[in-house]
């Protein structure tokens, strides 16, 4: 049976086994193999490495760092290491290490950072070594305990071999022995085409749990004299908590504390979070908005259309030829203006974390997508040193880029240090969830493109205008002031790579960045950038008459992988045939996060207004495949994120806030609009791409094409709630 | 005061009869399979059975919900343990990603099986309005035949 099972390392059995290893620790840039020093999990069974405990009854516990929110890689992540450890699939279970422990033992386990789909990219060469290292370990230990050469035994389904006695033993038998090797310093992977627990499509590991209630999200945490705590924060960002009247709600049922939170929130405590909600809603607060509380959706929009002025200074992303110069030349071209909005990730489980402070310890239980981003906050928020801070990461009810941030477990302890000794859950209402997001940030775009005398594509210009995530987020990232990430899916090489040679290219982005707080929102700047290029690549195609894909290719000669996949969902869903009665289609690609992607579109379109999605045919090239059903469910989702915020989503601002506060004003996709999602995976090895983002960059650009293949009519503003256009 | 007859057995709760029945069922009955996502009756993810029939139990109150035959989704497999089918239809299909909706949309599917035993895809797209924001609706509709026709 595989079960999720929550962290149980035993700390003291975890800290006297790293004294002892010493130096051991230090091996492989702090990621440690093992070693002569036995490390024993909670219940006794031996560590063979931080990555591999192995229990007398041959269970397999594999320990994930990256957090698991939906997108699969915890499932991803233990294929990979059960491939290479050749261990039986059915005896696997995982665990997540805590952050704390991870500081504890030099970062063992390396990054816990799960975003810009890195989940499985950016660790499956240490997990796989993980795997391959412990296997080596066993089967070295079976061979001493025979007397046997190492070379003359196999291992499969954890079971080891001496091929020429036909002796076995089990993995969970020669454990103990196995642990207390020196590991290899050096092992062999597997390849790929040889793989046969990763790359096929398992079942996911933390199924049962998620259809039976039983999965303990954050905001099922219960703990013994626990409180439970609403919270809100000033809803003009940057504005501060001026005063509130604690004595309206003195009397109210529950009450336990009002407590004001850093400088701009107020939270309610009392026994149960219903309670306190109450209270909160009654509780009149009087807010010092600031100068914000004067921006608004047009002040905002006013300010990026300036930033399209080539006048204005601006970054350079990517640029060959003089784009300019064969514009101003050129006999024929053709502009357009797009634009972007703020969306809000709408996790379904809204942002909390329970704290429990003492003078000498704090712990922290949520879901994060980032266990040392939220063990840093905690520090930090609390003022205590490392060894006296934990964080327990639970299952996320939904990640998409917010909890990667940690406002909300800085909240949390900020309330329990509040109340030491009791436990407090802090939750948000959607209503809060959604005013106090990290908003996709907001962009404007023009694009002007010249043809030359054969109706080839001689100039493109992109210029960006708007708001930069780095800027905000993780300024040092920022190069000479220049965000390179607001180039994705048009950078220059990379793992965003425009997908297009073009004689004479400029692309450049005018930074703008408004009060309202950027974060990474699924998909992050691809989601506009594709947007914006690929439906401008329609109306380039359309404006000399040439067929929109066959406009590309001629664009795609040195880009054979982008080619690649626009080539295979052209063929899958029958470009250049006719298509069913009343029903159009449209195409677009992108590459992101190191995959190259590509969807088109079938839609009908009633009134001009109601658009009916038939079907989808999506393209990834991930470089590998770990596990394709759960590849082809992120690209299915994916259609489903980025479709509802091309249909219903738009975060607008007035008076300096959000004004979208429940799903009655952010309307996301049900099952009557999901159309059939067709994957084509065509992975071409030798690199490793992320799956959970790029799709949802073509998702928006296919079905906006296909709308001006029906109607004749371009649609180049997002939410299309806007323009009165809905799903039929 | 009320009294609430969840999964077969009655259980006295010490709240305000306006309470969400929700919030009761979370935090003074301690189960938190029924999730908060919305609180104005429109994500689904707090649905459950109030007399047999699907509804979003943050919004009913306490007060209208005592005295009625209530099944959350702790309460839907058998006695014996057994998964419902529409459970067991979940996990042949491996349907949940980040799963937090998924214990209303099973309510909901369950309830639909009833009144429908087969239903069409249109039956779904009727029956079935929950908001899954990781976009399983693919998997759930598969799950629904596979359970339709188990």
């Amino acid at each position: 049976m595989n079960k999720h099972v929550m962290p149980t390392l035993n700390r003291r059995a975890f800290v006297i086994g790293t004294a002892a290893v010493g130096a051991g620790l230090s091996l492989g840039l702090d990621l440690p193999f093992g070693g002569p020093a036995v490390v024993r999990a909670a219940d006794g069974s031996p560590e063979v490495n931080a990555w591999v405990v192995i229990r007398p009854d041959d269970t397999v516990v594999i320990r994930i760092a990256r957090s698991e929110m939906g997108q699969g890689s915890l499932t991803g992540l233990a294929q990979l290491v059960a491939e290479e450890l050749e261990c039986d699939w059915s005896k696997v279970i995982t665990e997540y290490p805590t952050p704390g422990q991870s500081v504890a033992r030099k970062r063992a386990w390396g990054d816990f950072s799960t975003g810009g789909s890195r989940g499985i990219r950016s660790s499956q060469d240490y997990v796989r070594k993980g795997g391959a290292t412990a296997r080596v370990m066993l089967v070295q230990a079976a061979a001493n305990e025979w007397k046997v050469p190492a070379s003359e035994c196999t291992a499969a389904n954890s079971v080891i071999t001496h091929t020429p006695s036909g002796k076995t033993t089990t993995y969970g038998k020669v454990v103990e022995a196995a642990a207390k090797l020196e590991p290899p310093a050096d092992v062999k992977l597997k390849d790929p085409k040889d793989w046969k627990i990763a790359g096929k499509p398992l079942k996911r590991l933390d199924t049962v749990e998620k259809t039976t209630g039983a999965m303990i999200y954050g905001v099922d945490v219960k703990l013994p004299g626990m409180l439970n705590a609403a919270i809100k924060d000033c809803p003009v960002f940057g504005g501060k908590l001026k005063s509130f009247d604690e004595a309206r709600i003195a009397g109210m049922k529950g009450v336990k504390k009002v407590v004001r939170v850093g400088d701009s929130a107020v939270a309610v405590v009392a026994d149960t979070w219903w309670h306190a909600k109450t209270a909160l809603d009654a509780l009149p607060i009087v807010w010092d908005e600031g100068e914000n509380a004067k921006v608004s959706s047009e002040s905002i929009a006013k300010w990026l259309t300036e930033g399209l002025d080539n006048a204005q200074p601006a970054y350079i992303g990517n640029q060959n030829g003089d784009a300019k110069a064969a514009i101003a030349g050129a006999a024929r071209k053709i502009e357009a203006v797009y634009n972007y909005p703020y969306q809000n990730h709408v996790t379904m489980e809204p942002m909390n974390a329970t704290a429990l402070y003492t003078s000498d310890k704090c712990e922290v239980w949520c879901g994060t997508q980032n266990g040392e981003a939220a063990f840093a906050a905690v520090l930090e928020a609390s003022g205590l040193p490392a060894e006296k801070c934990e964080v327990h990461k639970h299952i996320l009810g939904g990640g998409f880029g917010r909890r990667g941030m940690t406002d909300y477990v800085r909240q949390a302890v900020a309330i329990a240090k509040q109340m030491p000794g009791t436990p407090v859950k802090l939750l948000w209402s959607r209503e809060e969830d959604m005013v106090q997001g990290k908003y996709h940030p907001v962009t404007q775009c023009k694009l002007t493109g010249a043809f030359d005398a054969d109706n080839n594509l001689a100039a493109l210009h992109v210029r960006l205008s708007g708001q930069s995530i780095l800027f905000s987020v993780r300024p040092a990232a920022l190069e000479n002031g220049k965000d390179p990430v607001a180039f994705q899916g048009l950078s220059p090489s990379g793992d965003a790579a425009i997908g297009y040679s073009v004689p004479n290219l400029l692309v450049e982005h005018s930074m703008r960045n408004p009060h309202v707080p950027p974060g990474f929102w699924r998909g992050v700047n691809v989601n506009h950038n594709a947007i914006y290029l690929e439906c401008f690549m329609d109306e380039l195609a359309h404006s000399v008459g040439q067929d929109p894909v066959e406009f590309r290719r001629k664009l795609m000669s040195k880009h054979p992988k982008h080619l690649a996949v626009l080539n295979a969902v052209a063929e899958k869903i029958g470009w250049g045939k006719p298509a069913p009665q009343g029903v159009y289609r449209g195409i677009a690609q992108v590459m992101g996060y190191g995959s190259y992607v590509a969807g088109a579109a079938e839609i009908s379109v009633t009134d001009g207004s109601k658009i009916k999605v038939h079907r989808i045919v999506a393209s990834t090239d991930p470089g590998y495949v770990v596990n394709p059903a759960q590849v082809e469910r992120q690209i299915a989702g994916s259609f489903v994120y980025g479709l509802s915020a091309l249909f219903y989503g738009g975060c607008t601002v007035k008076d300096g806030k959000i004004e979208q506060t429940n799903f009655d004003s952010y309307n996301s996709m049900r099952i009557a609009e999901m159309p059939k999602v067709e994957c084509v995976m065509v992975p071409s090895g030798g690199f490793w791409g992320g799956v959970g983002e790029p799709t949802i960059g073509v998702a928006a650009p296919a079905v906006l094409n296909a709308y001006f293949a029906a109607t004749g009519k371009r649609i180049r503003s997002v939410p299309l709630r806007d323009q009165n256009i809905t799903f039929a | 005061m009320a009294n609430l007859t969840i999964n077969g057995k009655t259980i006295n709760v010490d709240v305000e009869a306006d309470t969400p029945l929700l919030w009761a069922i979370r935090e003074n009955v301690g189960l938190t399979g029924t999730k908060y996502g919305c609180g104005i009756a429109l994500c689904g993810a707090c649905t459950v059975h109030v007399d047999g029939v699907a509804m979003r139990s943050c919004g009913i109150s306490v007060g209208e919900a005592a005295g009625k035959q209530i099944t959350t989704i702790e309460g839907l497999a058998g006695n014996n343990g057994a998964l419902h089918r529409v459970q067991q239809a979940w996990v042949a299909n491996d349907v949940p990603q980040c799963g937090y909706c998924q214990s209303g949309m099973i309510m909901a599917v369950a309830a639909l099986l009833k009144e429908k035993p087969k239903p069409t895809d249109q039956d779904i797209d009727e029956a079935i309005t929950n908001i899954c924001r990781c976009g399983t609706f693919q998997q759930v509709r598969e799950a629904i035949h596979t359970a339709a026709n188990a």
